[in-house]
């Protein structure tokens, strides 16, 4: 996993609630066994047509879109489906980060083992960001804060352990694989 | 001693750790089921580090997403019509080789739908902590386990170390008061769950599913409940095991035999939750008053009774995204609506229970004409029970597609897909755009309605076709 400490970036609004893991990356594509290239495949079904065009209405599609690492969305994005293929999705796309008032469980989980920071904010700010596509904003992790245009920083929960390993770039597994003889101790009280 | 709620009785046996201020838990997971699309890439980190699998033992491998359910193809007389998806199933077979896992394969008499086969086969027990790779994994809930979906960098955590890091989440108690009615099913009374507290309604929190509505539940019931626990965004969906929990388990492959039973029952028996335990929150629901459920907009949680008409919200401009995709308008009635396609499958209604209250509609009429019905069940030793009781028959003289075991048409990436612009009344649990198909419209309800809707060619009232 690449570190991550701050992020500049503009930002892209999907202004829809309840944006589900299918919509970030349709299922016909989980055939895959790899990681790699689902970024073409990400909103497959909003940004492109049956033909496979480009919709040029879409905000992914617009040129003030491109470049753009901060996704902006409604409030519970990621529901649905455990699949990771959609935090691998997003990222091969280019995003870092993605905005909104509640991130589903699963996806939350999924982001951070990746490096795609799943950044809750309350209400006021979530509805300013919704109505200004396109402002730059800056995220400091290990301040946890996310400061608009003005200057104003707002802060944002993320877990002690999460963050850890975002800024150095460590994964879990090997944390884990460090407690095998706590988890042998545990096996043995078990059987 | 502090009265523990069923949640805080399973989570704190497992806890090789616990967590502290600046790190999760470390849990012990007892059961890993895995399958062919979430594994690949945890199986290539293990290769990478040159990692086992530590527990082969405590984990249960099927093919159940991208494997067709055309019978041809599963059994090799065709190829596997989604060329990639054959080769995934290729790769998990080669991975389950290589790193000592027994796989439930193609060939397998036990093959099916992972949710549907670890209780089958007695994996799925009172108090064990279960994951997958797969949102439904809260279904093994229904046991009283505690059941989450993880992602793929977790399957791999689990495949090397039998471990995740997890904080501890909040509870919720929904308490269902009275009895369903007749033709109320398992399935209504978790889409009116879903309704009421909303799609994000169980966000961070374990739901207990409790009361005497749940406590008159068959075990295939309890589990469509659980099942659906993450289409409210729960964690897990739970229900405190009991004589009926016990009864399904005894004599499975896998459940405790001999002495081990009857230990394994008072351990069990000590899981429900202690009178006095408190939860962060409860949501109370009187199961007399519902009605049969159908879903008329792109999340679960976009509900109404099936009597209702399609809710009018002209300034909620999410609402009209959603109806437009459905070819729907605020304030028209659901009932008679044409639909092109009914499924009756998937880890939420493919159980052989399911199967029978299809049947109860279905016996002794026939699939609507331009109506394509698609009854796959959720396990190959469903199919079986099916065939030999003569249900499979119903189903087959109705005009019906009778299908080998798999996920069918719940997720659209094995070769059985709904058409854009179709309407489908599927047993299944999730309506989002494209779930079924690019462009697929899903009305999501109980096999009662969808058997319904597949004789009238409509949505229609089930009701109406068990009085006559």
């Amino acid at each position: 996993m690449q570190p991550i400490s701050t992020l500049t970036s503009r930002t892209v609004v999907l202004p829809f609630t309840n944006i589900d893991t299918d919509q970030i990356i349709p299922a016909r594509f989980l055939t895959t066994t790899t990681k790699e290239g689902l970024g073409r495949q990400a909103f497959a079904d909003w940004r492109y047509d049956a033909s496979g065009a480009s919709k040029p209405d879409f905000a992914l599609n617009r040129p003030e879109a491109a470049g753009c690492a901060i996704l902006v969305a409604g409030r519970n994005f990621g529901c649905g489906s455990s699949r990771e293929h959609a935090p691998w999705a997003l990222l091969d796309y280019g995003f870092r980060a993605v905005v909104s008032t509640e991130i589903a469980d699963i996806f939350r989980s999924n982001s951070l083992k990746n490096g795609l920071l799943p950044i809750v904010v309350d209400e006021q700010t979530h509805a300013w960001l919704l109505e200004h596509p396109g402002v730059s904003l800056q995220i400091d992790l290990q301040a946890s804060t996310l400061t608009l245009p003005d200057g104003t920083a707002v802060r944002f929960p993320v877990e002690a352990f999460a963050r850890y390993c975002l800024l150095n770039g460590v994964d879990e597994l090997g944390y884990l694989l460090q407690q095998g003889d706590a988890i042998t101790r545990y096996e043995q009280t078990q059987s | 001693m502090k009265p523990k709620t069923l949640f805080e009785k399973v989570w704190e046996q497992h806890e090789v750790a616990p967590e502290t201020a600046d790190t999760p838990a470390v849990l012990y997971i007892d059961l890993h089921l895995i399958h062919e699309v979430t594994t690949p890439q945890a199986f290539a980190e293990l290769r990478s580090r040159g990692l086992s699998v530590r527990r082969p033992d405590r984990t249960l491998a099927t093919l159940d997403h991208s494997t067709p359910t055309d019978p041809a193809e599963v059994f090799g007389r065709v190829p596997i019509k989604v060329e990639s998806a054959g080769r995934q199933v290729k790769e998990m077979e080669k991975n389950c080789r290589e790193f000592g896992v027994e796989l439930f394969g193609l060939g397998s008499e036990q093959r099916g739908i992972v949710h549907v086969i670890g209780p089958e086969l007695g994996a799925t027990q009172p108090g064990k902590t279960i994951v997958c790779g797969d949102s439904h994994t809260a279904t093994h809930g229904a046991f009283g386990a505690l059941a989450f979906g993880i992602g793929t960098t977790e399957v791999g955590q689990v495949l090397a170390t039998q471990c995740l890091l997890q904080r501890r989440p909040k509870t919720l108690a929904i308490e269902v008061s009275g009895r369903l009615r007749d033709a109320v099913t398992a399935k209504d009374l978790i889409l009116a769950i879903i309704g009421k507290i909303g799609v994000s309604g169980g966000t961070g929190q374990v739901i207990e599913y409790r009361g005497s509505a749940i406590e008159a539940l068959s075990m295939d019931e309890r589990m469509t409940v659980c099942n659906m626990s993450i289409e409210a965004g729960a964690r897990a969906g739970m229900i405190a095991p009991d004589e009926t929990t016990f009864a399904y388990l005894k004599g499975r492959r896998f459940a405790p035999q001999g002495d081990a039973w009857a230990r394994a029952v008072e351990r069990w028996r000590n899981l429900r939750t202690d009178s006095g335990a408190r939860y962060d929150r409860v949501v109370e629901i009187d199961a007399s008053k519902l009605e049969p459920m159908i879903t008329y907009g792109t999340n679960p949680g976009m509900v109404v009774p099936i009597t209702a008409t399609v809710p009018d919200r002209p300034s909620d401009a999410i609402h009209a995204k959603s109806l437009a995709y459905m070819g729907l308008h605020g304030g028209e009635p659901l009932l008679g609506k044409p639909v092109q396609v009914v499924f009756v499958g998937s880890c939420t209604n493919a159980r052989l229970s399911d199967l029978e209250q299809a049947a109860r509609v279905m016996r002794g009429r026939k699939v609507a004409s331009g109506v394509r019905m698609l009854v796959v069940p959720g396990s190959q030793q469903v199919k079986r029970e099916a065939e030999a009781s003569g249900l499979a028959q119903v189903f087959t003289d109705a005009g019906a597609e009778w299908r080998e075991s798999g996920c069918s048409m719940c997720i659209g990436m094995n070769g059985d897909t709904v058409a854009k612009g179709e309407y489908a009344v599927s047993t299944s649990n999730r309506n989002f755009e494209g779930r079924q198909g690019a462009g697929a419209r899903t009305l999501l309800a109980s096999p009662l309605t969808a058997a319904a809707a597949a004789v009238s060619g409509r949505i229609s009232d089930p009701r109406e076709f068990l009085r006559s």
